[in-house]
């Protein structure tokens, strides 16, 4: 890549395009089923007689998403790659402003050259529908787009990735706050943010205590009448703010005095004043290009969203699940390129007077990297599909509320899969893109130590995936419970059905890629996985009736008893329960389940899924089965 | 009232990724091998109309418009349909088979026929050369046949002077231009008053990338066959008008055709030499004070250094 050359670029040059030269995304293009996606997202294609950009049908909106998705790869990779590691040296920087003082952030120079190119190709409102001048792409397009930035480089991700900021607005706003905002983040002219973290309210955000109040006596008795009429004001700070430079943030507060709850905070529309300043940015591990600020709110202006007392419970649930999923878009995007990093490198290191690649050690470090991602990225795109399903009916019903009655049982369906798999994808990819990443510097061996090469940088930036955003741990408590409540099985027992009706119809199809005798070793796979979900079941089973009266585990009292000996933890009223010892290995059960079912989905449209399929499947089994045997232990 | 700007483009084949089999024996370009794109510093020439275009405004509207004209083969509405994606407000595509086999006299008499046909206009902008011919005449030849001022090798433009105010701009007549122009040795500041043709370098910007919404809505725009657009029955006027590019034949622009084409280009190519460029010896040059000095004279007899 000529980095001194990119005023030459050309669009219709498909030498360079992070999209074009992935095959796994196209596969996946080609072959997802998005018609309800689109159909539900393009409202059944209302919007196409007013506006020029909207599509008339599904074909037409694939087509357009190829063309998105084009543009997205080449500025990735002709704008933003070649100076990932330069944004990465620079990083975003804070200075103090000559005139006044106040802090100030600027992005590194080719973060703002990126984010100008973003802002040119109009993808700054990549979901927002058209009438607000945006492009209306379902959530599946966008974590693809957020893959292939980060890719390029993770940190852009955090400033193009925050779109979900808009679409709360677009989702919860009122029609007059979505005229007047909306066409400003489309067109680019604003940038978001959310501003929910505080230095005592991490993963708790219960415990926000930045406040709002109302200036005039105006405040309605009412907490649910959003139409009080003074001006709310906010005081207070707000820590490991990403990109809190923004022009327009959301900003959850406490605007209920005296509460001490989630139930007491309210989200809130802010946009720049000079009552709010920028204390500081972090010096982070990773994603230089990304600043994390630490704002201080004194009597700054804001506007409600939405209903008092719905901040967290509602606004900030959408938001974060939003971004859990581009967090974890990001993560694979960070893993595809720690994989074509170590790839390069093996095929091009000579030891031993031959390639690194053709040991073994190294051969199966870089198969399992291509495996899992492929693993990683079909439980990304099934999620985001998901999503895009559950808010098109909620859309739906919202829109056209006489259709409640053919909507309202699958919106409840979708609402639990989401909720389900949204945590489980963001704790599979972020964990999963820490090991590759780890892998990947492991391959290059002493350079991959030095900054020399780009793993070094990737092995930084991938690890704050699995912390923001709800850490690992946190989206172990967000997914336990589709697992153990039986949401997952459901999912399950629908691929089979898919699989059972596809297995009959390959059959019969004589032109398919997959023949018969290969399709038998498909059935085979599809047993062994069947054989894993048995596993889990019993480990549910195991798990649920567990009560320390009846079962002894000899595992959990020796990790209880030891906890407190070894003094971690001498106070044994926090002795924990035997689910919450199990969580984490019960959804990690899950994902290696989930990811083989979709991998058989996916083996029957291609031969070279059906090797990725193989070899996960017959690592996933034996993961699966150690997992059940402790948990029985 | 409004800044009329033309922009000249061409599709060329993509000599910058060449393979051995990118020239025929016969010693021409063997174009179906090689990608067709759009000439590199056409895509600057575009990129600073579009920034004049996003920095002269009346109140909030644009007041500039902008037309990109191209002349080749019909494929080269390709070329026109990027140009869309960048946000141009109009595009031509000025085709005809008797154009076929033009030089840079053939080219710039048939593009300033076509300009004139557009009317009125206050700039024209041209890449600096196209990178098939590298000649760098069009501009300067197509200045001359409209008669109007030209400046090449622009680098920047620093200044659009209006003769009123910015905000009336009712008047071109009184504004003035002043730009970068490189030099061999340098660069120098000129100024020059409307109507003014511009060649531009690639040094001038980075172009900007395709709009994902003009993508989506001009993503069919082509050439259709006059005769059976007559016959379709229109039900689709969003369709058409996304759709239909503007075709200008050699009747269209009222072009002799003895000037047009092959019979209008009076460049004759005399011979072809085929250059093989192989890898020389290598030669170790020992790393002292008097290998060195023996280095740099013989690289200066050789006039590599002067």
């Amino acid at each position: 890549m000529n980095s001194n050359n990119n005023s030459n670029n050309n669009s219709n040059n498909n030498l360079n395009n992070f999209f074009n030269d992935n095959e796994d995304i196209i596969f996946h293009l080609k072959n997802m089923d998005l018609n309800r996606v689109i159909t539900l997202k393009e409202d059944y294609f209302s919007a196409w007689e007013k506006y020029a950009w909207a599509p008339q049908n599904v074909e037409e909106a694939l087509e357009n998403y190829q063309h998105v998705l084009k543009i997205i790869g080449d500025i990735a990779a002709n704008t933003v790659a070649p100076y990932a590691d330069e944004v990465d040296k620079e990083g975003a920087t804070f200075y103090k402003n000559e005139i006044n003082g106040d802090g100030e952030v600027a992005y590194a120079a080719a973060t703002a050259r990126a984010i100008k190119a973003l802002k040119q190709a109009e993808l700054m409102g990549f979901s927002i529908p058209q009438k607000y001048g945006g492009l209306n792409l379902p959530k599946i397009i966008y974590t693809m787009a957020i893959e292939i930035i980060s890719r390029a480089d993770a940190s852009l991700m955090n400033i193009f990735g925050l779109q979900e900021i808009a679409d709360t607005i677009c989702k919860f706003g009122s029609n007059e706050q979505k005229e007047r905002l909306l066409p400003r983040f489309t067109s680019g002219e604003v940038l978001g943010a959310m501003a929910l973290t505080e230095p005592d309210a991490g993963s708790d955000l219960q415990a926000v205590s930045l406040k709002a109040t109302q200036d005039s006596s105006g405040i309605s008795i009412d907490s649910s009448n959003s139409s009080g009429s003074g001006q709310w004001r906010l005081n207070g700070v707000k820590r490991f703010i990403t990109n809190g430079c923004a022009q327009i943030s959301l900003v959850l507060a406490r605007s209920e005095d005296g509460s001490s709850d989630g139930r007491g905070l309210s989200l809130f529309i802010y946009e720049r004043t000079p009552e709010m300043k920028i204390r500081r940015i972090e010096h982070k591990l990773g994603i230089h290009g990304s600043p994390t600020c630490e704002l201080q709110f004194n009597n700054a202006p804001a506007e409600l969203l939405g209903k008092r007392r719905f901040g967290l419970l509602k606004y900030t649930l959408y938001l974060m699940n939003s971004a859990r999923l581009g967090v974890a878009a990001q993560a694979v995007g960070i893993s595809e390129a720690a994989y074509r990093e170590a790839l390069k490198y093996a095929h091009n290191r000579i030891q031993f007077k031959k390639p690194i690649k053709s040991l073994a050690p190294i051969a199966e470090m870089l198969l399992d990297m291509s495996v899992n991602i492929a693993g990683m990225r079909s439980l990304l795109y099934e999620t985001a599909r998901i999503v895009d399903i559950k808010e098109g009916l909620d859309d739906r019903l919202e829109h056209h509320p006489e259709t409640k009655a053919d909507v309202i049982e699958d919106l409840q369906k979708y609402n639990k899969f989401a909720s389900l798999f949204t945590p489980l994808v963001k704790l599979a990819t972020t964990e999963m893109g820490n090991k590759i990443c780890y892998d990947a510097i492991q391959i290059h061996g002493g350079v991959g130590y030095t900054n020399e090469f780009a793993v070094e940088r990737l092995y930084r930036d991938i690890r704050i995936t699995n912390i923001y955003e709800g850490t690992s741990q946190l989206q172990v408590i967000a997914a336990i419970g589709g697992i153990i409540g039986g949401v997952l099985f459901e999912r399950l027992n629908e691929y089979e059905s898919k699989f059972i009706a596809l297995e009959s119809q390959t059959e019969s199809e004589a032109g398919s890629e997959i023949g018969s005798e290969a399709f038998s070793a498909m059935a085979e796979m599809f047993e062994t996985a069947r054989s894993m979900r048995t596993s889990l079941e019993l480990a549910v089973a195991h798990v649920k009736s567990y009560s320390e009266s009846k079962n002894i585990s000899k595992a959990f009292t020796s990790v209880n008893t030891a906890i407190s000996e070894l003094g971690i933890n001498s106070n044994s009223n926090s002795n924990f329960s035997f689910l919450d010892y199990h969580s984490r290995r019960l959804c990690d059960m899950g994902v290696d389940i989930l990811i083989s079912y979709l991998l058989i989905l996916d083996a029957l449209k291609s031969k070279t899924k059906k090797k990725v399929a193989e070899v996960f499947i017959n690592k996933a089994l034996y993961k699966v089965r150690t997992n059940l045997e402790y948990i029985k232990l | 009232m409004c800044l009329k700007i033309i922009v000249t483009v061409k599709q060329v084949p993509d000599t910058h990724n060449i393979t051995g089999d990118a020239m025929k024996a016969d010693g021409t370009v063997n174009r179906a091998l090689l990608p067709a794109i759009f000439n590199p510093e056409d895509l600057n020439a575009l990129e600073e109309a579009l920034k004049i275009k996003e920095n002269i405004r009346v109140g909030t509207s644009a007041s500039a418009s902008i037309t990109v004209v191209t002349m080749g083969p019909p494929k080269a509405v390709e070329v026109l349909k990027e140009s869309l994606y960048r946000g141009v407000d109009d595009v031509v595509l000025v085709s005809d088979s008797k154009f076929a086999g033009a030089d840079t006299l053939a080219t710039s008499y048939v593009l300033s026929l076509a300009i004139k046909k557009l009317g009125h206009f206050d700039l024209i902008i041209c890449g600096r050369q196209a990178i098939d011919g590298d000649t760098a005449q069009v501009g300067p030849q197509l200045a001359e046949k409209l008669n109007i001022n030209q400046i090449t090798n622009v680098e920047e433009i620093l200044e659009i002077t209006n003769g009123s105010a910015a905000t009336t701009a009712t008047t071109t007549a009184t504004t003035t231009f002043k730009v970068k122009r490189a030099t061999e040795n340098g660069y120098e500041i000129l100024k020059s008053k409307f109507p003014l043709l511009l060649t531009v370098t690639a040094t001038a910007n980075s172009p900007r990338p395709a709009s994902a919404k003009k993508v989506m809505i001009y993503k069919n725009f082509s050439i259709k066959e006059s005769e059976l657009s007559y016959l379709s029955n229109a039900a689709d006027t969003k369709e058409d008008k996304h759709n239909e590019c503007k075709v200008w034949n050699v009747n269209d622009i009222g072009a002799d055709i003895n000037l047009c084409g092959v019979s209008g280009s009076p460049t004759k190519v005399k011979s072809i030499q085929n250059v093989v460029l192989t890898v020389s010896e290598s030669k170790q040059i020992a790393n002292t004070n008097e290998n060195i000095c023996e280095l740099v004279r013989e690289l200066t007899r050789e006039h590599i250094l002067s």
